[in-house]
């Protein structure tokens, strides 16, 4: 299966009778628009309660700055090494029969299992001070937990599904025919991968990494746990918004939220642009 | 072991090439996803058996199956799969209008599919507890009525279903897509041969959606058993009615208990599995049903 | 691509994964100082006026500049967050219990730690108040008004949050106190009261949002100083305070860490951080935000602020935090038993 096609041109829906398509159009546009659109509204509402100047203001802050540049730290490392990591695990998935091959795919999806409160506690139970590892890292004058490293662990560890996921029924569907023509004619791996096969399955690999810099960017659970709260150094952005609330500033916590949002959704604005160019051509 | 992936057999590839595939990049693809998986999955989660594994199995048995914890898990297991089941039909709507339909507006409702993504969980938490609660813009209406929204079980489904709408969504939507770029001659073939429009849609096109629905359903519970954030905003929190198990392992630990907090975790991931297993064979099925 | 390539690139990017981030170095130098205070979270805005009043003192006295960087949120979480590796040069938690683990569990401080500072560790105190709506539809005067049938109460979870501890103490308090009490009807009396309670949240300021923000309930108890801080600054006059007949003296306590400040040589001015809570100038912040001042200069300037009430202690009435952590809040102890039994 591929996303490729959400946009095609063929209305294969037009022969439905109009009643039919009047009717499930209005019920999932009223669904959206209460049960998306409502959240959103209070979003954007508190977050410019008190004006724009205010909402500007409140992004200055330098807390708040500083939860900002973590996010994209902790989300610049995890989404690019999910990537890898995804790639390789569809291509292995993808494009092989291999004894264990069911082991692996349901060990790729066992993080979107375990909830996000105890990919935390793992991280702990592996480096805190208390952890198997602690007593080393800490005679060795290094942190994981409650620094930069634990964060970027425990946003891995739950984003880590989500290339694979979206990507190796891609691989699949695509087939080998054409990679099969380019091994023949000489190409070596590596240009069969970034000739051949990555063209035909991007939307795809596009969709993952968009899914997965969203669930990294607004990871809270997990996070929450390794973090260690220490305002201006270790608070991510989800975090951040939290403590703002719980300080009762809740324009600057909403504002921040507002800016996850649109961080997330220019991604996807981004797809559709790419999208709708490349539909024209 | 279990995958909710669609099965992703090179289908569409000729099927004997299995044993003698030419495609390069086995080696390195599978050192790579070995080392990823065990550095970044196995370890830890041996880290949190092992860890729950200290109790021994008495103490571990008694501390999974205390009246709370009972009550605790049918709360996160019968939320997350009351709220899956919503959003498999509403999600495969969604899909399907979005996919089908043209109408203003569309993409912006395309786009916000992903907006439960995006928010993070305790934002999306807050603002549902605003809406839904008993003085809230749909709250307060739902309290005329007599129907307490937040702080009740149906706050907890409202959040899980929140929470979980872009995986069905998501992957029913490319399945669809394809069929309309593919596929569409089916069902005017169907059509033409005199097949009425509910038996059309019955044997043409259920068969085809209901792999992908079903692993959209499966991903939407999974995340929904373990979700946190998003529903101790909504939920109230008492013990044996509206308290999630995230939130006992959650108290577990602040009592320094991390044997018995894992061994919540535990319990609950082996029933994830189970669970999983059961969609995966439902799937199976589903998938001979349609190559029929 | 061969199996050596392999383990190559996977060994690469584990070293990228790990190598990368800097192990953690606060900056100490004669020229400058940074500690970390972890607190709880009704503290946020004291400690944001005391961290800039004694970083004006410490460079005037010392010409040594001082960053105090604060991390907030549920007392016992972060009692644990410290035992597992955060950095904490200082505590500042919401009862004693959350320091003892420290020194229990990971001999982080002297298990005498609460001797080592005047008023058991405690520079500045509080009790448990009634916040009511405006007006006080309800007619709450006392403890025993929060357990009449459709009485709506809001507090946090025991078992996450210090403030709803010494609320769940302090209504047990009460129930003895009455003539003729007995633990049995004090147990009787406080399952009732949690009976009426609609939501638990998480922490004092998550309950302070469900009462204020969200409308929930007809009384919320509430640390002192924020009851005090939302009929002041949040409400616009939608509330009031309620003293009850009698509470508990709540003592948050604050202490050293000896490991991590024997480890960044950050004692001196960790320890002279905390005595600087004790000073005219440290009280009279904590006044202004309305904590009840030690130093009885400062507490006289205050008096009006804070209401003369019957103040019990958990050592007199509990044996301590110890034994009251036991009893009440542990796996399986008291507060358990009343929603297993109650529902």
């Amino acid at each position: 299966m591929s996303t490729a096609g959400i946009t095609v041109r063929a209305i294969p829906g037009a022969a439905d009778p109009a009643w039919a398509r009047w009717l499930l159009t209005g019920a999932v546009v009223l669904f959206l628009a209460v049960f998306l659109l409502l959240p959103l509204a209070v979003v954007f509402g508190t977050a410019l309660a008190s004006g724009l100047h205010a909402y500007l203001g409140s992004l200055r802050d330098p807390e708040t700055q500083a939860a900002i540049r973590l996010t994209l730290l902790a989300a610049g490392i995890a989404v690019p090494l999910n990537a890898a990591f995804g790639l390789a695990g569809a291509w292995l998935i993808g494009k092989f029969e291999f004894p264990g091959k069911r082991l692996v795919t349901g060990l790729i999806e066992l993080p979107l299992s375990i909830s996000p409160v105890v990919a935390g506690l793992m991280i702990v139970l592996l480096f805190g001070a208390q952890g198997w590892w602690g007593p080393w890292l800490a005679a060795h004058n290094l942190s994981v937990v409650f620094a930069v490293p634990g964060i970027v662990l425990a946003t891995i560890f739950v984003t880590f599904p989500y290339v694979a996921r979206e990507l190796a029924p891609a691989l699949a569907a695509a087939g080998n025919d054409e990679e099969e023509a380019a091994l023949t004619l000489g190409a070596s791996g590596w240009q069969v991968l970034f000739r051949v096969t990555l063209p035909k399955v991007k939307w795809a690999l596009l969709y993952g990494v968009i899914l997965c810099n969203a669930r990294a960017m607004g990871e809270f659970g997990a996070v929450s746990v390794v973090s260690g709260h220490i305002r201006g150094l270790t608070d991510t952005m989800p975090l951040q918004i939290e403590a703002l609330y719980d300080d009762y500033q809740f324009t600057a916590a909403f504002a921040v939220a507002s800016l996850l949002v649109l961080l997330a959704l220019a991604s996807l604005i981004i797809k559709v642009w790419l999208e709708s160019r490349e539909g024209s051509q | 072991m279990i995958s909710t992936m669609p099965t992703v057999t090179p289908a569409r590839a000729n099927p004997q090439r299995n044993r003698g595939n030419v495609m390069p990049g086995f080696g390195l693809s599978l050192g790579v996803t070995v080392f990823s998986l065990s550095l970044i999955v196995l370890l830890p989660t041996a880290a949190a058996i092992l860890k729950s594994s200290s109790l021994g199995w008495s103490r571990f048995w008694a501390s999974v199956s205390t009246p709370r914890a009972l009550a605790s898990y049918r709360l996160s297991f019968g939320g997350a799969l009351l709220a899956a089941l919503i959003n498999l039909v509403l999600g495969t709507l969604v899909a399907w209008v979005l996919v089908r339909y043209r109408f203003p507006g569309r993409r912006l409702l395309d786009a916000l599919v992903d907006l439960p993504f995006a928010l993070p969980t305790a934002v999306a938490g807050i603002a549902l507890t605003v809406i839904y609660g008993p003085h809230g813009w749909l709250g307060a209406p739902l309290a005329a009525l007599g129907i307490r929204a937040a702080y009740t079980r149906v706050g907890v489904v409202i959040a899980l279903t929140f929470i979980g709408l872009p995986f069905v969504v998501r992957t029913v939507q490319p399945v669809l897509a394809g069929l309309g770029e593919n596929d569409a001659e089916w069902e005017e073939a169907a059509a033409s041969l005199g097949a009425g429009r509910w038996q059309t849609f019955r044997r043409v096109l259920l068969p085809v959606l209901t792999p992908a629905a079903l692993t959209g359903f499966a991903m939407a519970f999974a995340r929904g058993v373990g979700e946190y954030g998003s529903v101790i905003f909504i939920a109230g929190n008492m013990p044996l009615r509206t308290e999630i198990a995230p939130l006992l392992i959650v108290i577990k630990l602040q009592e320094f208990d991390d044997a018995q907090a894992t061994a919540i975790a535990v319990t609950m991931l082996a029933a994830s599995f189970a669970l999983l297993l059961a969609i995966q064979c439902l799937q199976r099925r589903s998938e001979r049903w349609g190559q029929r | 691509m061969t199996t050596r390539n392999a383990i190559l690139i996977a060994f690469l990017l584990g070293l990228g994964l790990f190598a990368g981030p800097a192990p953690q170095a606060w900056a100490q130098s004669p020229a400058s100082v940074t500690l970390l205070n972890v607190s709880y979270d009704a503290t946020r805005e004291l400690y944001r006026d005391e961290n800039a009043a004694f970083a004006s003192y410490w460079k005037a006295k010392t010409g040594q500049a001082v960053v105090i960087q604060q991390s907030h949120g549920g007392s016992g979480s972060q009692s644990r967050a410290v035992l597992d590796g955060l950095p904490a040069d200082v505590v500042s938690l919401a009862l004693a219990y959350d320091v003892d683990v420290l020194a229990a569990r990971g001999h982080l401080l002297p298990a005498d730690w609460q001797a080592r500072l005047p008023d058991n560790s405690s520079p500045y105190t509080s009790t448990i108040v009634f916040l009511v709506r405006k007006g006080n539809p309800k007619h709450i005067r006392d403890w025993n008004d929060l357990n009449r049938p459709g009485v709506s109460v809001v507090t946090p979870n025991p078992k996450t949050s210090g403030a709803a501890r010494w609320a769940f103490l302090a209504a047990w308090a009460y129930a003895l106190d009455r003539p003729g009490g007995t633990p049995v009807q004090a147990r009787d009396f406080v399952a009732r009261l949690y009976k009426n309670i609609p939501v638990l949240d998480s922490g004092a300021r998550g309950s302070t949002n469900t009462f204020v923000e969200r409308g929930i309930g007809d009384v919320m108890l509430s640390w002192e100083n924020e009851a005090l801080l939302a009929t002041h600054d949040l409400s616009r006059g939608q509330f009031q305070i309620v003293v009850p007949s009698e509470s508990i003296l709540a003592e948050p306590a604050v202490a050293v860490v000896d490991r991590t400040v024997d480890r960044q040589h950050t004692r001196t001015v960790a320890e002279a951080y905390l005595r600087f809570l004790y000073s005219p100038q440290g009280q009279e912040i904590a006044a202004q935000h309305f904590y009840r001042p030690r130093l009885p200069a400062v507490a006289r300037k205050y008096a009006a602020q804070f209401p003369a009430l019957k103040l019990i202690t958990v050592g007199q009435s509990f044996g301590g935090w110890q034994k009251a952590q036991a009893t009440f809040f542990a796996d399986g102890a008291i507060f358990d038993q009343i929603y297993q039994a109650g529902h």
